[in-house]
């Protein structure tokens, strides 16, 4: 085993866990917020893929896909939020679970309907195709270029919440909401924005997968398994969780990958296994939340 | 004002035939009615998951089939129904669905499946309720005498055929071969066939790696695939896997360094995916529609293929539909009826040539004679025709020699 082989391993798990990140992200901010256990999840990445399929179909460009394709369904989340699951915040944790449950068998049955089972390719944008030399080994441009967008999406979203009024809000929200509305803030709005934010999230990382992997109904069920390991790992509704964990899975995946195969799948539940055994909350969650 | 008004969908047109049918009902005695009694083939097989695409293609060639013979008058007068059942890709889904058609729809024979597993699943359970079965998905196992039912005929091509054949062609004495291969049956005896057939051969494996079935993303696989240093890359997988896994390992740049052979060539994924992730792979196919440069039943086929469904050639996988509805069908023809050991019998005699020249059930195994294609992805340079993508690079001619013997597979000679 030499040392460039680990180092391109390495690499490979930042890159798989980069699409986790976006996944998790927005699973943890919308339980962190709204309280919320979003099943539906996995099926809003789907869609995102989808639409940015569709999107870069009609205008004959990725970009449009990939800018537009999360602003629409991150609209349609809030639709969803607005329509579905705002009258049922009154009623048991349970309720808007099963609800969003449901709402993700929907989802992939409307997709079979309008696109077919059998699922589509997602030509690798012809500006990114390609391999390049990282001095250690070759390593496929587009998926650095995942690597890279999601970092800035996380620095965007790291400046917007720290940085902004709107960030004070929702911190402050998450905290605390009966205090929040008695001070004058109009929470359901907020959380209204939240929802939309994190499945804007999710499709975006729905569309930034789908050069690499193709498109399928199905592809948001395994994301959705592996996003909710991570926010476990990771502490439900922590964001700074979600991140060091995604990219923690990632690179736990890889190496495996390189030593034993087989056990590429089991390792991410065996380390939640060991999270959950050590310390419950997860590694960056407070005590007593769910 | 229809609110609450819930509106039938019966026409006139509905109501006048639901008429009369009643009264032919009425009218026909007992005897003649069980004569006339439609011929119904159940059909599992996998319309949701990763070998979607393929499924769907063999039902539009069984379809194909049934409406052919449908046509012409049917089976002794009798109609024929083929009764699709998504199987999900899961064993136990298709062991349900398979009984639910045995018992409830009374279905005379089945005929499907996509994946080994789950077709010994169904095998398990018609062989049980003495179902006549045509398989039409690969497996080496149901060939073997611990699996065999007298009931099952299996139409579909073996991994041990199909992985020698194509060795036979890529293969070349002190090659290094690295295989990456799907973790369930049908993997492992691609792997098993490949082996036997690069020990004969003299080549030598450099490592194997298993991955889950279904799996999206194989990144993880690959800076350790480039490093085994190839000179070939065997990829031992099927339906959405097998796109997946070479798209992301030209991404890689795996075929810069090594060719990349595959089992089974697979046509849908070929042009899901398109010409520069496929240029150059190697792999086997029981069918391409280019045979009817040589073979009159492929053209036959072909025509038949296009003028029901837009044009669109027939595939692979979706030939195994029609060959092996389409024997089944001869079969009841010849029995003149569906009577099970009459059936037998007939396709235990029976040649058939449909489409891709002549077939028949060997005795001892029930496994179907027939030729292997090997194929190579042409680039996108050489692909004027859209739907032509491959070059046939040899025809293995049907042939018992290249199946393992009836003694080898445990039957008493």
């Amino acid at each position: 085993m030499d040392a460039e082989l680990i180092a391109m391993q390495l690499f490979s798990g930042v890159a798989l866990g980069a699409i986790l990140v976006m996944v998790a992200l927005g699973l943890s901010i919308i339980f962190g917020m709204l309280g919320v256990v979003n099943f539906a999840h996995g099926a809003l990445f789907m869609v995102g893929a989808y639409a940015g399929l569709w999107i870069a179909s009609l205008t004959g460009s990725f970009w449009w896909g990939l800018l537009l394709a999360p602003l629409l369904v991150g609209a349609f989340g809030m639709l969803i939020e607005r329509v579905l699951i705002r009258p049922l915040y009154k009623r048991s944790i349970d309720d808007p679970l099963l609800l969003t449950f449901g709402l993700a068998y929907v989802l992939v049955e409307a997709v079979r309907i309008l696109f077919g089972n059998e699922g589509m390719p997602f030509p690798t944008p012809p500006e990114l195709a390609g391999v390049a030399d990282l001095g250690i080994g070759y390593f496929p441009i587009y998926r650095l270029f995942v690597v890279g967008v999601v970092a800035v999406v996380l620095l965007l979203l790291w400046l917007g919440l720290e940085k902004t009024k709107f960030g004070l809000i929702v911190r402050a929200g998450a905290r605390d909401p009966q205090i929040m509305r008695v001070l004058g803030v109009d929470v359901a709005k907020v959380w209204l924005l939240v929802f939309g934010l994190g499945v804007g999230l999710t499709a975006l990382g729905g569309v930034l997968a789908a050069p690499m992997r193709s498109v399928d109904p199905e592809m948001g069920a395994l994301v959705l398994a592996e996003a909710f390991v991570v926010t476990v790992i990771g502490g439900m509704g922590s964001l700074v969780g979600a991140v060091v964990a995604g990219l923690l899975i990632g690179i736990a995946i890889s190496m495996t990958a390189l030593f034993a195969p087989e056990m590429a799948t089991i390792v991410m539940f065996a380390l939640m296994a060991l999270v959950l055994l050590v310390r419950p909350q997860g590694l960056f969650g407070k005590p007593g939340r769910a | 004002m229809t609110k609450g008004l819930p509106t039938l969908p019966i026409t006139r047109r509905h109501a006048l035939a639901g008429l009369a049918a009643g009264t032919a009902t009425l009218a026909m005695p007992g005897l003649l009615r069980a004569q006339s009694e439609t011929i119904r083939i159940g059909f599992p097989t996998p319309l949701t998951g990763p070998y979607a695409a393929e499924a769907k293609d063999q039902v539009r060639s069984a379809e194909l089939a049934v409406k052919l013979v449908n046509d012409k008058g049917g089976i002794a007068g009798r109609k024929v129904e083929l009764l699709v059942r998504d199987d999900k890709l899961n064993a136990g889904e298709a062991a349900t669905r398979t009984l639910e058609l045995i018992e409830k729809e009374k279905v005379h024979a089945v005929v499907g499946s996509l994946s080994s597993a789950v077709q010994l699943a169904i095998n398990e359970v018609t062989r049980a309720r003495g179902v006549i079965f045509v398989s039409i998905s690969q497996s080496d196992t149901i060939n073997e005498v611990k699996d065999f039912s007298r009931f099952t005929f299996h139409e579909a091509l073996n991994p041990h055929m199909t992985t020698a054949a194509v060795a036979k062609h890529t293969f070349k004495p002190g090659m290094k071969i690295a295989y990456l291969v799907a973790d369930y049956a049908f993997g492992h005896e691609i792997l098993r066939g490949f082996k036997r057939a690069q020990a004969a051969i003299g080549a030598t494996s450099v490592g194997e790696i298993l991955h889950p079935i279904g799996a999206p993303d194989y990144s993880t696989f690959m800076p350790r695939l480039r490093a085994m240093k190839p000179d070939i890359l065997c990829i031992c997988n099927f339906g959405r896997d097998q796109a997946n896994s070479i798209k992301q390992a030209v991404d890689f740049g795996l075929n810069k360094q090594d060719r990349i052979v595959v089992p089974v060539l697979l046509y849908t994924q070929r042009l899901g995916i398109g010409a520069e992730a496929f240029e150059g792979v190697v792999g086997g196919a029981n069918y391409y529609w280019r045979l009817q440069d040589t073979l009159p039943s492929a053209k036959a086929f072909n025509d038949a293929y296009k003028a029901a469904y837009s044009g669109a050639y027939p595939t692979d996988y979706g030939a195994y539909g029609y060959t092996g509805v389409s024997s089944l069908l001869l079969a009841m023809a010849k029995a003149g009826g569906t009577d099970t050991d009459k059936v037998i019998a007939a396709l235990e005699g029976l040649t058939y040539d449909v489409a891709k020249g002549p077939q028949h059930y060997r005795k001892c195994d029930h496994q179907s004679v027939q030729s292997v294609l090997v194929l190579e992805s042409k680039a996108k340079a050489d692909t004027p025709e859209e739907a032509d993508p491959f070059r046939i690079l040899a025809v293995e001619p049907a042939s018992e020699d290249i199946l393992r013997s009836c003694a080898e597979l445990g039957f008493p000679s």
